[in-house]
């Protein structure tokens, strides 16, 4: 049987990864594609815990199920942000649009 | 070491690796497909913890939907065909110093933990892991609440989202 351990650190692991591409990718899409990798990496961390406890306890599923909810309308609204900016500066990449900074 | 740790090993060192392509690869819709792979990693895993409702839901909105939806905003913001320039800012190495401060400080917290090496006991082979899951997403004494503030949230977030890209031209 797998050790939690093994799922923990696999979800770290896949964690940073995320958050390694999320603050250092230029462009917009490319971000939003870290952020899914570190809401994946809860979802892994959710379902082992559910897993590992008391299996008739389902909340660990559940919270996934919010989690996926979550993630869906995280990536519709930020890459319908990610549009409207092309459309309007012609660009994607996070350092040019600095509309907002003197 | 069993078939199972052999299974996951596998699964996850291959997880990790399309992962790091997804963050590293230059060509965007090259780093969309790692992200399918990724996501299909992910979904083995769920696989393996016994999770199919999960899994199953992993490749139908994941894969299905989101990863498609980035494949579309990928095509659709983009001038060439080709990536210009670098991909990566100048503060890259910052990233990459503090994503490898936190996977050594939560290695650190994870193996620190008493409960780390407990181990699954077997599945009850008469326990139904999806009834279960939706009777609890239904039932006003269990999730029904958050369940339905997910789906309030995102219909919010999808008419927003048509909202915020409508051409109004």
């Amino acid at each position: 049987m797998v050790p939690l351990s093994w799922y923990l650190i696999f979800s770290a692991a896949l964690f940073s990864i995320g958050l390694f591409g999320v603050l250092s990718r230029r462009n917009a899409v490319a971000i939003l594609l870290g952020i899914e990798l570190m809401l994946n990496s809860v979802n892994v961390n959710l379902a082992a815990f559910w897993r590992y406890g008391n299996v008739t306890d389902i909340a660990g599923q559940v919270f996934a199920i919010i989690v996926f909810a979550v993630a869906a309308a995280e990536v519709s609204v930020g890459l319908a942000l990610v549009i409207s900016i092309y459309r309007k500066r012609n660009t994607v990449i996070a350092d040019d649009i600095d509309m907002l900074k003197f | 070491m069993t078939v199972d740790q052999i299974i996951f090993l596998v699964v996850a060192v291959g997880t990790l690796i399309a992962a790091l392509r997804v963050v590293t690869t230059g060509n965007l819709v090259h780093a969309a497909l790692w992200l399918i792979a990724t996501l299909f990693g992910v979904a083995v895993t769920f696989a393996i913890l016994h999770a199919s409702f999960l899994a199953v839901v992993q490749v139908v909105v994941y894969i299905g939907a989101i990863a498609i939806l980035f494949i579309f905003a990928v095509m659709l913001t983009r001038k060439e065909m080709r990536d210009r320039g670098p991909q990566m800012n100048r503060n890259w190495w910052f990233g990459a110093l503090l994503a490898a401060v936190t996977f050594g400080g939560l290695a650190l917290i994870v193996s620190g933990w008493s409960g780390v090496t407990k181990t699954a006991t077997a599945y009850p082979s008469d326990f139904d892991a999806v009834s279960a899951l939706g009777n609890a997403l239904v039932s006003p004494d269990a999730y029904v609440l958050p369940f339905e503030v997910a789906s309030v949230l995102l219909v919010a977030a999808l008419v927003g989202a048509v909202y915020v890209a409508f051409n109004r031209k």
